[in-house]
Order: structure tokens, then C-alpha cells, then sequence
């Protein structure tokens, strides 16, 4: 079976955002806490508390420099988790998909259902914390009203990357590796606490070419700065680019994992 | 004036094969429409995988299936609305109430709204589990989460329902609602196709079925015409003892030996036993009906499976 098959997709892939949607709804309350409380711990902690002994960087306060990238962070976080832990638990442990594509809907509608509500929840969280931090004073607006659509590309982004991973992970707790081979070094690396220029050259290229997260949080701040980057289309033609890659990759290893 | 039964599943040479595993082996039979059509088997004999594929949710490896006239390959979509399916492990949706579970399968049919409402009240009293209403998955008894899938495979007016091990680890009570509830689908004219290994439950509620063993199909037929084919009507038995098989040699009577007990197959029990009272000297001896159990162990062997 090719893993670059397009996707035959109906409206039907609607129904399956919609059960999560539902799902999500009833704990609602529980939901909106994360996004609510992290970035006050972290702005607190970092960028009013470490943030103290951090001269400006590039003529920005520090607590100015890392807001953005608590939004971009969640980006990540949200749909990441949302359809590696979240799905594998649908998958393997509910029998979610078994369920559904026995009714009209395939395999194929399930997976784009789950990756589009991963971004969801990329975008929902991010919306929140955009409030939250808003009250701070520490984004431009209306430039960083851009990020609300923003935080689902690159949601979709996450969610597909993480259902690669879910596709190909023998069990739940293989899907610690790439939790913490890939998504806590991206959360380090990707210019989020220091600017990538610190870094060496090497390294730099290396969280260019390969760590999603750079793309995002470079283009999040250029729009909480009202400053773009020289690099923002690049960046956005790069996540573009990536996420369709591996939406339709992803969607071909889970067809390839399920349908035997 | 000649009806035409149009069968509602055709197989011819049906294959499935994983690597070098062959799990359903060139199997060929008909369902026709409103009949309740059964396959036993062993575990491993390839029912399961079979069921999968006539859902349309396992590629074959080869050969011919069709359903309601429809490819599996090509027609998915539009087979999978015109069915049922209630499989072996009951996948309800935790996170959602007995309600929730029905009003949100009904959406994956596209059903309208008001129409799943209806449906869903229709169900629910139709299974028994009204009160049951707004219950988390959790907290119902095997029983009820057997009947709540059975519910849910109706939500679509299906036109075929098929089963995948019913009523396995209920109790005698929960089983026998099941088979009253297939009982009253196959009134309605609903198409009921099912796996077991319960032959009480196959002689009870098929029409007809075939035995599976080892991915193939060994026979096909009516319960009491294939008990009468391989066993006849009754089979008369006596405790294992040198003296009775040498009797039973001597007169040349057909007779087997299981777990302990000599076993005659013969349409004739009571001279059968009258005669073996007089010429052998025999310990307990008694006469029964033959089952669809004869049957399957006779041609299934009595080797455990695992």
C-alpha cells in the first residue's frame, strides 16, 4: 500500500470532529483550566521572575520575548497530546474507530477527523491564552489577532505529526519517545526562552530545517511584536508544505495499521 | 409461478490471507433475504474474519463477495448503510451515556436529527434499557451492553444484521432476551447472519448454517437435516467397558468412543437398545436425541482449540 495515497475524504469527516466536540463539551470546565493557568505560572516564573535578571533581548523585554512562545508551545502541546495519547486511547482501548467505520464512514474520514480536532483543540487553547496574556500588555494587536487562525495550521500541523507517531507506536507507552525525544527538546530548542541566534550555526540550521515548533513560534512572535520576520513566509510556506505531507502520511499508516 | 430468492450474501472461492496465514480458504455460500444464517466453528476456524469482510471494514485476498449485489471492494459505503453490525467485543462509547451512544452512531448514517430521536426511544424500549437512559457504559451489566450494540446496530433500519458471538459470557436469562430480540428482527423480515460456538443457540435460532473448521467450510444445511445426515436422529450410549466392545464387534455395530462413553449413532433407538440389552451384557445404557453438538465434534474433532 502506497503511504503518499491521497485521501478520499467526504463531509462524513465532520461527524467524527463532532463526537469529540461533544465529548470535550461535557468536561468542558476541566478543559479550560490548562490553558487559563500555564501561562500565568510561566510568566510569572520566567518572564517576571527570571525574566529580572535578563537584559532585553533584541530591544524587547524578556517577559515580551517568551509570550508568544507560550502560545506556540500550546499550539504544540494541545494537538500533540490531543491525537498521540488521546487517539491511541480511541484506537486501541475504546475501539472508537472499529465502531464508527462500521457504519458509512472509513478509516480514511476517521483519522482526518481526529487530526482536524486535534487542531481544534491547538486552536481553542490558543485563543484562551491569547486573552489571558493580552491582559499583560504584552502582545500587539491587531497583528496578533492573525494567531487565532494561525493555531490551526499549526495545530494541524502537530495533530498530523502526532498521528504518524500513533500509527507506528507498538504500544501507549512507546509514545513516551517521541513525548520526550522530540517534543521536550523542541520546546527548548525552537527559540521559545532564548533566540536561535545563541545557538551554533550547526544546531541552528538543524532547528530550522527540522523542528516544527521553530516555524511556529517565529511566526507567533512576529505577530505578538507586529514585526515580521524576514523569514515569515518561509516559515509559513514550511508548515503549509510539512502538514499536508503528513496528513496524507499519516492517514496512509493508520489505513495500513487498522484495515488487515 | 417460480420466486427468485435474490441471496443477500454471495461468496464463491472467498479467500483472506494474512502473510502466509490462510484464515478463510476458498469458502463459497448464499444468504437469501429474511433468513437467520449461522457459522460454527472452533475459535480460529475463520468465522471472525469472514464477518469482518462482509463488512467491508477487511480487503479479501481473493475470490467473490457481494453484498445486497454489491462488490465489498468497490461499494462499501453504500453496503455499510444497508447493515448492522454487532461485534464480539462490545466497542460502546464510554465517554457517552446509553442515549449519547445511540444519538451520536446515529450521525455517522447522516440519520436527521429528529429522526435518531424517535429511533432511539423506538430502540431503547424495543432492548429494554429505558430506564437505563442516561446511564455511563460503566455501570451497565453485560447483558444490558450486549443489548445496547444490538440496539445500535438497528439505529439504521437495517437490512441485514450480522452478529459476531452474541450472547458469549452472558447468562442464561440475558442469552435468552437476545435470542427472543433475533427472534422478532427475523419477523420483521431483517436478514440475521451470526457466529457461535453455542450449538443450542444455533439449533434454536438458524434457518440454516454451515460449520467452519480450519478456514473452511466443511458442511451446509438445515440443523435437523444435518444432525439427521451425520449422526441420525438419536444416539444411544454406554460406559466404556471391554465386554460391551466386544459386543458390539461381534454384532458389527457402528460405535464410537468418547470421553469414557460408547456412543451408537441410529435412527432406531429403541431397537437399537433392545437389541444391545439382549445379546450384550451392558452396564448403563441410555438413549438420546441427537444435537447439532454430535454433529460439530464429530466433524470438527474433539482436539482443544487455542
Amino acid at each position: 500500500m502506497a503511504y503518499f495515497e491521497i485521501p478520499k475524504l467526504s463531509r462524513m469527516v465532520s461527524k467524527v470532529w463532532l463526537r469529540n466536540w461533544d465529548v470535550f463539551m461535557k468536561t468542558f470546565k476541566v478543559n479550560f483550566v490548562p490553558p487559563f493557568i500555564e501561562p500565568l505560572l510561566y510568566l510569572f516564573a520566567l518572564g517576571f521572575g527570571l525574566g529580572t535578571f535578563i537584559e532585553d533581548i533584541d530591544g524587547i523585554s524578556y517577559a515580551r520575548f517568551i509570550a508568544p512562545a507560550l502560545i506556540a508551545i500550546s499550539i504544540m502541546n494541545s494537538s500533540f497530546f490531543e491525537c498521540t495519547y488521546g487517539s491511541y486511547v480511541r484506537m486501541y482501548y475504546q475501539k472508537t474507530f472499529d465502531a464508527i467505520i462500521a457504519t458509512p464512514l472509513s478509516i480514511e474520514e476517521v483519522i482526518a477527523g481526529e487530526i482536524l480536532w486535534g487542531a481544534t483543540r491547538s486552536f481553542i487553547n490558543a485563543v484562551i491564552m491569547l486573552v489571558v496574556i493580552s491582559f499583560f500588555g504584552l502582545i500587539e494587536f491587531p497583528s496578533s489577532l492573525l494567531i487565532i487562525p494561525f493555531s490551526f495550521l499549526g495545530g494541524l500541523l502537530f495533530a498530523s505529526i502526532a498521528m504518524c507517531f500513533t500509527a507506528t507506536s507498538p504500544n501507549i507507552n512507546t509514545l513516551n519517545y517521541p513525548s520526550f525525544l522530540f517534543i521536550s527538546p523542541m520546546f527548548l530548542f525552537s527559540g521559545t526562552f532564548f533566540p536561535l541566534s545563541v545557538l551554533p550555526d550547526p544546531v541552528r540550521y538543524f532547528a530550522i530545517a527540522a523542528l516544527p515548533l521553530t516555524h511556529v513560534v517565529s511566526i507567533v512572535r512576529s505577530l505578538t511584536l507586529a514585526a515580521p520576520g524576514e523569514f515569515i513566509l518561509f516559515s509559513l510556506l514550511w508548515i503549509v508544505v510539512v502538514s499536508l505531507v503528513l496528513f496524507v502520511l499519516a492517514v496512509n499508516l493508520m489505513k495500513k495499521r487498522l484495515i488487515v | 409461478m417460480v420466486v427468485v430468492e435474490v441471496p443477500v450474501i454471495e461468496a464463491h472461492g472467498l479467500r483472506k490471507q494474512y502473510g502466509d496465514f490462510v484464515a478463510v480458504d476458498d469458502v463459497s455460500f448464499s444468504v437469501n433475504e429474511g433468513e437467520v444464517f449461522g457459522f460454527l466453528g472452533p475459535n480460529g476456524a475463520g468465522k471472525t474474519t469472514l464477518m469482518k469482510m462482509i463488512q467491508c471494514v477487511s480487503p479479501k485476498t481473493g475470490g467473490k463477495l457481494e453484498v445486497f449485489g454489491m462488490d465489498v471492494d468497490t461499494h462499501p459505503r453504500e453496503i455499510k448503510k444497508l447493515m448492522g453490525v454487532v461485534p464480539q467485543d462490545s466497542n460502546l462509547d464510554p465517554d457517552f451515556s446509553v442515549y449519547a451512544n445511540l444519538m451520536v452512531y446515529s450521525r455517522y448514517f447522516n440519520i436527521p436529527h429528529a429522526d435518531a430521536k424517535a429511533m432511539t426511544e423506538e430502540l431503547l424500549d424495543f432492548v429494554q434499557l429505558k430506564e437505563k437512559k442516561d446511564t455511563i457504559i460503566e455501570y451497565l451489566s453485560g447483558g444490558m451492553k450486549r443489548r445496547l450494540v444490538l440496539a445500535r446496530g438497528l439505529i439504521n433500519k437495517p437490512r441485514l444484521i450480522i452478529l459476531d458471538e452474541p450472547t458469549i459470557g452472558l447468562d442464561p436469562q440475558a442469552r435468552h432476551l437476545i435470542w427472543d430480540k433475533l427472534k422478532s428482527l427475523r419477523a420483521q423480515g431483517i436478514t440475521v447472519v451470526l457466529t457461535t460456538h453455542y450449538l443450542d443457540e444455533a439449533s434454536q435460532l438458524c434457518d440454516r448454517l454451515v460449520i467452519m473448521n480450519q478456514s473452511k467450510i466443511l458442511v451446509e444445511g438445515k440443523p435437523d437435516d444435518l444432525i439427521k445426515k451425520y449422526i441420525g436422529t438419536d444416539i444411544v450410549e454406554v460406559e466404556e467397558n471391554p465386554a460391551a466392545i466386544k459386543c458390539l464387534e461381534r454384532e458389527g455395530t457402528k460405535y464410537e468412543v468418547v470421553r469414557g462413553m460408547i456412543q451408537i449413532y441410529t435412527n432406531h433407538p429403541r431397537e437399537m437398545t433392545a437389541a444391545l440389552l439382549s445379546n450384550c451384557d451392558l452396564g448403563k445404557i441410555t438413549a438420546r436425541s441427537a444435537t447439532l453438538e454430535d454433529v460439530f465434534l464429530k466433524l470438527t474433532g474433539r482436539k482443544l482449540r487455542e
